[in-house]
């Protein structure tokens, strides 16, 4: 029994089959790579996985669960976290309150509680913030952690975002492009954060991705998609000699 | 400038930070306590309105400020917080219970708009909370046999701990109390996990969802909260009307709770207190001003409402912080100069995008 | 963009023609025609020198600068023309039209020819005119009308002249019927409910939200206790963001990520 499993994921958008009968299947414990061209349906991919939109047909199970109908706030807790291609932060909050934010799946205290700070929720609050903090040491991102996001540079907006899934414990990491945008060097960090966060947190790691480079160097297997169809997986070299996706990539003939 | 030297986690999570902050507030606290003494009847009468408009604010501050849902009809919980406790009250219900069960109620009610409300946003949300305030007033000044429509309803008597609250001081300091202990209470929810899904929806629903948060859950919450601290707010501005009549609580009470917060500051607690001052005194700086101005315009019946639009256009061309982001500008002028630069408070502009679907 | 002032736009269009065509006797159709202008340029100027400036700032800020206008075209108009009602003479008052059993009052027939000519010539200038179509790709998506080079400042002054001016043909209309005043604005509370139930952004949608609650009320008033009258509108405005929270012909779809 895999660890994340597609089964005949298909949805359509105003006749558009946008997501086209795509079943994947993820190891625990694994660096998984999406790539495939503009509007190959990668996004909605995703989108479907973390429960944002509802298929038309098949079903994805996670950790031995059916998640295919479950919405999104309720997969997160089963240890699901995902970044967002544009980003998706929390603009006027600052890059603290943004990864506690990220812990919302670890409290245990409840809204009346709240009201009256009780000591508990204290002792809780710590908690968090000390397991904000390890990842805050992890991605380096002490400069900024009083910074509010909309004043951040784009390249650690991204790594804030990695940050707050972390700060979910997640067991599945779903990144949607994390390297797109940034220059060569901060692609360079971003792609040893994976190897890290795989390696040394285990996280299963499934990521959307248009740069071969890190795809090759971080990603154990790769399923390309083009209109919404699986054309090919395998190991990176492999499904990069794969003629289906060099075709989708310069065009047919 | 103060550099503060973090040695343990508390630090951020307390609400007074350093000792300058504890000195400060409890000065404040000290004056405000002491002000009965100094102040006559009038003054110290303005001031108890100032405190209730602050307890309305700060559960509008809430709502708009920290969850991002716009409510356009606020005065219906207000009405309705007044309402409760007059009704409930002159049942024989003792003040505290009655004061209790008001925002109870109001928080209910308040919780039905949320989930009524729950897949609309932005402008649509703003004109279904209008349509509800409307519904309120209408129903209020039908309901005869319970409210009394539009020949009223005189609010009852209080007393606390079998002491008759007559004088101007007694009402002062059970406002007082209370402001305090709402601020502190909505500080606390701020501080906590809860508060945070409430800015996480008001920033980016999508990401709330997928970290986890229940966007139904959590506005509802937040109509919840927001409607029960407005009811206490009515509560208290029962006595202070002393007698209630639907039209006390026009969309005109609507709009000055959310100028109160536009011009404190969107998205501070201290901009309340800022904006209800504002608020509070605003018809005092008007009735002073009508002396000087020539008669036909001072003595027109529409003015008040008029300085009021004025006011909340100018505050929202120009300083769309309010006066709590005015004044972190002027504060980081003298820390930061000469080095201060406009550019330091910029706002970042954002440009509408519908998604539209053919 | 959203106008809560649009009501009060209405307002004063009406006070402009009873007091061009009442106070200063120009002919009827000439007061008419110069108060949609003297709207129209004042729907210009004010987006030229107030609305501009908050042109990317979040809806919130639009929505309670509108309603602050509104308060102050209110207290203007106070000052102004005071508030006492006053009537607006046309050159149709008093007369009615008699079809068999039905008698029609010309100046209800004038609001009914005058929406259909209205609504007819604003579809027309959305679906036909090259401004009207930047106008409508300009309320999609301000950043890409601006990169094919659609005038986007001025696109958006337009849309206030325009709306202006309709604002004043639909004051003017509503005049000889329901006597002008500065309170008169407060029926545009529900052209509001009208067009949510349309849904924003679709001209017949706006028509038929506005002849559901005007069918509704009129029910209400006959079949129900007093009160319901004024509360129908709402309540159904209420009803339908519940079942559409997009309004009925609404074609917005969930935010991409």
């Amino acid at each position: 029994m895999s660890y994340l499993a597609a089964l005949d994921l298909s949805i359509s958008f105003g006749g558009i089959r946008a997501v086209d009968d795509v079943s994947f299947e993820v190891e625990e414990g694994e660096v998984f790579a999406i790539i495939g061209p503009n509007g190959a349906g990668k996004t909605t991919l995703f989108n479907l996985v973390s429960g944002i939109y509802s298929p038309d047909g098949g079903s994805v199970r996670f950790a031995g669960r059916d998640i295919t109908s479950l919405p999104a706030h309720r997969i997160a807790p089963l240890g699901l976290a995902r970044t967002f291609q544009n980003i998706e932060l929390f603009e006027h909050a600052t890059v603290l309150q943004n990864l506690l934010i990220g812990r919302h799946v670890h409290r245990r205290s409840t809204a009346l509680s709240h009201l009256l700070f009780l000591p508990a929720v204290r002792r809780e609050e710590l908690e968090h913030r000390r397991r904000v903090e390890d990842v805050i040491d992890l991605l380096e991102l002490a400069h900024y952690r009083e910074q509010r996001i909309a004043n951040l540079p784009y390249g650690v907006r991204k790594v804030v975002e990695v940050g707050r899934a972390l700060c979910l414990e997640p067991k599945l990491l779903l990144l949607d492009e994390p390297t797109s945008g940034l220059n060569p060097e901060e692609s360079e960090d971003m792609g040893f954060w994976i190897e890290d966060i795989n390696r040394d947190l285990g996280v299963t790691v499934v990521m959307v991705a248009h740069d071969m480079g890190l795809v090759s160097r971080v990603a154990g297997r790769v399923l390309a998609l083009n209109e919404g169809r699986v054309i090919a997986e395998g190991s990176p070299a492999e499904v990069q000699k794969n003629p289906a996706v060099v075709d989708a990539y310069l065009g047919a003939e | 400038m103060r550099f503060l030297f973090k040695t343990h986690y508390n630090q951020d999570i307390d609400h007074l930070k350093h000792g300058g902050d504890r000195f400060w507030y409890g000065l404040l606290l000290v004056l405000v306590a002491a002000a009965p003494a100094a102040l006559g009847t009038f003054y110290l009468g303005e001031l108890n309105l100032v405190m209730i408009y602050a307890i309305a604010g700060v559960g509008l501050m809430l709502l708009v400020g920290y969850t991002g849902q716009v409510s356009l009809g606020h005065a219906a919980f207000l009405a309705i917080g007044a309402y409760t406790h007059s009704l409930l009250l002159g049942a024989g219900l003792p003040f505290l219970l009655s004061i209790v069960a008001a925002v109870l109620v109001s928080a209910l009610v308040g919780a039905g708009v949320g989930w009524i409300a729950l897949r609309m946003t932005g402008i649509y949300l703003a004109i279904a909370t209008l349509a509800f305030a409307m519904l309120t007033e209408q129903t209020i000044s039908r309901a005869e046999w319970l409210t009394g429509g539009f020949r009223g309803l005189a609010v009852p008597q209080a007393s606390l701990f079998g002491m008759p609250l007559t004088q101007g001081w007694q009402h002062y300091y059970v406002t007082l109390t209370l402001l305090v202990v709402t601020l502190l209470a909505a500080l606390n929810i701020l501080r906590s996990s809860t508060g945070r899904a409430m800015v996480a929806i008001r920033d980016s629903e999508i990401s709330a969802e997928s970290v986890g948060i229940n966007l139904a859950v959590y506005k509802t919450l937040a109509f919840a909260l927001s409607a029960g601290i407005t009811g206490l707010a009515g509560a208290l501005f029962a006595h202070r009307l002393g007698y209630l009549s639907p039209d006390a609580f026009t969309f005109l009470i609507s709009l000055q709770l959310l100028l109160m917060v536009v011009v404190g500051g969107v998205g501070s607690m201290r901009g309340v207190i800022y904006g209800a001052l504002f608020i509070g005194f605003l018809p005092q700086l008007l009735a002073i001003a009508r002396d000087t101005l020539p008669p036909q315009i001072a003595q027109a019946p529409g003015l008040e409402p008029g300085i009021f639009g004025l006011i909340l256009v100018l505050v929202i061309l120009f300083e769309p912080q309010g006066i709590f982001g005015r004044w972190l500008k002027i504060k980081s002028y003298f820390q930061l100069f000469p080095l201060y630069r406009r550019a330091t408070h910029r706002r970042q502009k954002t440009y509408l995008r519908t998604e539209r679907l053919r | 963009m959203v106008n809560f002032a649009q009501g009060d736009l209405m307002m004063l269009g009406a006070f402009m023609a009873v007091t061009l065509i009442g106070d200063f006797g120009l002919p009827w159709a000439l007061g008419l025609l110069l108060s949609v202008l003297a709207l129209a340029v004042f729907g210009y100027l004010l987006d030229a020198f107030v609305l501009r400036r908050v042109l990317g700032e979040p809806q919130f800020a639009i929505v309670m600068l509108t309603i602050g206008l509104g308060f102050i075209f209110r207290a203007v108009a106070g000052l102004v023309w005071g508030y006492d009602p006053q009537s607006f003479p046309t050159p149709y008052t008093g007369k009615s039209l008699r079809v068999g059993e039905i008698v029609v009052s010309y100046e209800n027939l004038a609001i009914l020819l005058g929406t259909l000519v209205l609504c007819l010539v604003l579809f027309l200038f959305f679906r036909r005119t090259r401004l009207g179509i930047g106008m409508q790709a300009t309320s999609q998506n301000q950043l890409a009308a601006y990169y094919v080079g659609i005038p986007v400042k001025r696109v958006f002054s337009l849309v206030w002249a325009i709306s202006a001016g309709v604002a004043a043909v639909a004051g003017i209309l509503l005049a000889p019927v329901s006597l002008v005043q500065p309170g008169m604005g407060f029926i545009g509370i529900k052209a509001f409910a009208a067009a949510v139930i349309g849904g924003f952004g679709s001209i017949p949608g706006a028509l038929l939200g506005g002849w559901i609650i005007g069918v509704a009320e009129q029910v209400a008033g006959v079949y129900l206790p007093a009160g319901f009258q004024e509360m129908s509108a709402y309540g159904i405005l209420i009803l339908a963001l519940i079942l559409r929270p997009q309004g009925l012909f609404a074609q917005i779809q969930r935010k991409k990520v």
